[in-house]
């Protein structure tokens, strides 16, 4: 991980607050965790947990009707909390750059593959055309796009879903950037795509040292691609482990449920009873007291609606539950 | 072994526009699929999208004409039973419990509308029965006059499952049913699934994308390739020793949670198949790894073993003696 060098992303008590008719929504509420160069961090969660928006909030790109605040946002060592628009537009699509799960809703359908990836390139960079065009096809040939040069004169509607994916981590790649969030890349995609694509994404990782931000839902491809795992639930990080750790030493008790209702081939059996959550996910609109899963949880007790501690079970493996847990400290 | 469904040498094709002045094009969605259902079974069946599940599935249903072949129910040809018959004997549960339910019409009202359809029972009978049936789902009877928007996705894949078995069918055909849900949410659906099948003796046709998922219910599987069944095996055998190169592609792009595997490289490549224009040959070649000259000129013949299927030139006898 890190080490002695600054991480790319740091981000400190991250909270987001968007006003509904209902009243003030708390989607994140306290999110912290870094991310250093070269490392892959996944966030983790079911629907509605709040790790689209922490994605959004990173990136500056939250809806009117949001509100963010931080202690902490800092990208590169430079603090993003109170950037202006102008600094914002001029890092995203260069250093910071972002792939969405739909890239229909990501790409212009009125302008062809090529002239939208060669105007990122031309506008932050400066470059000439002949140097964009050049790192267009270079970056298409990259993710494995055959005839470059031809598709580049292609519309997004003329791609398959899997093509389109590519072209949109080719985008994305167009400046170099330092930080690179994935919200559910392959979600839409079919399993043999997603294998590509993901072995894609962590091969260009590795190579240029990116820091990058995965938001899943699926616990596959967590275990698969992660370094670092943060646990999502209803707008806060409950878990945060190292890959290994989380998936043997679980210690939060929604990530033990969450693991335990999965079918997992060799060590469920088929037909066999899958564990499950009971309930539902409470409302966050006007915010919540203690924890937030006591509801659901079998292991509920009074403090649980109190301050939830932050315990350490090791090295980078921390949790949020009024209860230590001896096995996950040993 | 009896068969409950008989399907012979289905095909289905579509003729679709390629704009203002192209020619039209044919699509072949569905071609040469054999395929039994048997009592008792959970038939799952797999595929990449496109591979032609969805269009099998809504000709099972009686959905959809074919456009040669036939399936039988009990012996008689689906396209002679009177509508009503076939829906009494072989309901759907389809992926998103969002858009599958009026949202105008209150739970219990949807859930008797099959036996309303069918003019079966008084009004009051109709509610009675779908109390009942909602019961057998784990919703209590207090859902009963609520509307679907009051109700969590799982909550309403109960009552999708509610309106399925309210007939009282052999067959529910479920696609992609937990494909929509949070983990936590799939799982009590599986679990009731089962429950089910178990309780009143149902017979599953599973499609779903999610390998782990079908590896669980399912007890045999059929997989899909562009249009066509490429193997069939009791599930056990298929998921331990796949034996099609697109199977066992498929299976190893599984990302199933264990860390440490890192990403598998599969080896299919890029060649998106298009069903407008099928390769020649075996319709998998330019995907395969394996690929021989013959895949490229001469489709595979099926090879049968006693359990199962599979077509592949490597699996040919003759061959294997070349190997």
């Amino acid at each position: 991980m890190g080490g002695i060098e600054a991480p790319v992303l740091a981000i400190e008590d991250l909270a987001v607050r968007i006003r509904t008719p209902a009243g003030e929504l708390h989607a994140v509420r306290g999110a912290s965790f870094e991310i250093g160069r070269g490392e892959t961090v996944c966030l983790v969660g079911e629907s509605g947990c709040g790790k689209s928006i922490t994605a959004l909030a990173v990136m500056g790109l939250l809806p009117r009707t949001a509100e963010r605040t931080a202690r902490r946002l800092a990208f590169g060592g430079e603090d993003l909390t109170r950037a202006p628009a102008r600094r914002l537009n001029a890092l995203r699509g260069d250093r910071m750059a972002m792939i969405f799960q739909e890239p229909m809703t990501a790409l212009n359908p009125a302008w062809t593959i090529g002239e939208q990836m060669i105007e990122v390139h031309r506008r932050h960079k400066r470059s000439s055309l002949a140097v964009a065009r050049g790192r267009a096809i270079d970056l298409l040939g990259r993710v494995g796009i055959a005839s470059a040069a031809r598709r580049l004169g292609q519309y997004p509607h003329q791609l398959s879903g899997g093509l389109r994916q590519r072209v949109m981590i080719a985008m994305a790649l167009m400046c170099e950037p330092e930080l690179l969030v994935a919200d559910e890349p392959t979600t839409a995609l079919d399993v043999t795509i997603q294998a590509q694509i993901l072995r894609l994404l962590a091969d260009l990782q590795r190579e240029l040292g990116i820091a990058l931000l995965l938001i899943t839902h699926d616990l596959g491809i967590v275990a698969r691609i992660a370094d670092q795992v943060n646990v999502m639930y209803a707008g806060r990080i409950v878990e945060s482990a190292p890959t290994a750790a989380l998936f043997a030493r679980p210690s939060h008790p929604y990530t033990r449920g969450l693991l335990a209702c999965l079918p997992r081939p060799g060590t469920t059996e088929p037909g066999e009873r899958l564990g499950t959550i009971p309930g539902t996910v409470p409302s966050l609109v006007g915010g919540i007291a203690g924890c937030a899963f006591r509801g659901r949880c079998a292991e509920a007790r009074g403090e649980c609606a109190g301050t939830i501690p932050e315990r350490a079970a090791a090295a980078g493996h921390s949790y949020a539950c009024v209860h230590a847990r001896a096995e996950a400290a040993a | 072994m009896s068969a409950l469904v008989e399907i012979r040498d289905l095909a289905r094709t579509f003729s679709i526009s390629r704009g203002l002045f192209a020619r039209r094009a044919t699509l072949t969605a569905v071609s040469g699929v054999d395929l039994d259902i048997v009592k008792g079974e959970v038939l799952g069946i797999v595929g990449e999208s496109g591979c032609g599940k969805s269009t099998l599935v809504r000709m099972l249903l009686g959905l959809l004409a074919p456009t040669e072949g036939s399936i039988r129910l009990g012996g008689t040809p689906i396209g002679a039973l009177p509508r009503g018959a076939l829906a009494r004997r072989m309901q759907p549960v389809f992926q998103d419990p969002y858009s599958s339910l009026n949202p105008r019409r209150r739970i219990a009202s949807i859930v008797a509308f099959p036996l309303a359809v069918q003019g079966i029972g008084t009004t009051e009978e109709r509610r009675a029965k779908a109390i009942a049936t909602l019961a057998k789902v784990g919703l209590p009877a207090r859902y009963a006059d609520n509307f679907p928007s009051q109700l969590s996705g799982g909550q309403r894949q109960r009552v999708a499952i509610a309106r399925a078995l309210v007939t009282e069918p052999e067959i529910v055909v479920c696609d992609e049913p937990t494909s929509a849900l949070d983990v936590s949410v799939q799982s009590q659906i599986l679990n009731l699934l089962i429950d089910l099948k178990r309780d009143l003796g149902l017979t599953y046709v599973f499609v779903s994308h999610n390998l782990a998922v079908v590896e669980h219910i399912a007890t045999r599987v059929a997989v899909m390739y562009l249009g066509r069944v490429v193997e069939l095996a009791p599930a056990a055998d298929l998921f331990r020793a796949p034996q099609h190169p697109y199977t066992q592609a498929l299976l190893a792009s599984a990302l199933t949670p264990e860390p440490g595997r890192g990403i598998p490289d599969i080896g299919l490549g890029l060649a998106a198949p298009d069903p407008i224009n099928p390769p020649p040959g075996c319709p998998f070649h330019p995907r395969c790894a394996r690929a021989m000259d013959i895949c490229r000129t001469v489709p595979p013949a099926v090879t049968s073993r006693p359990s199962g299927m599979a077509t592949c030139h490597l699996l040919a006898p003759s061959a294997a003696r070349a190997a």
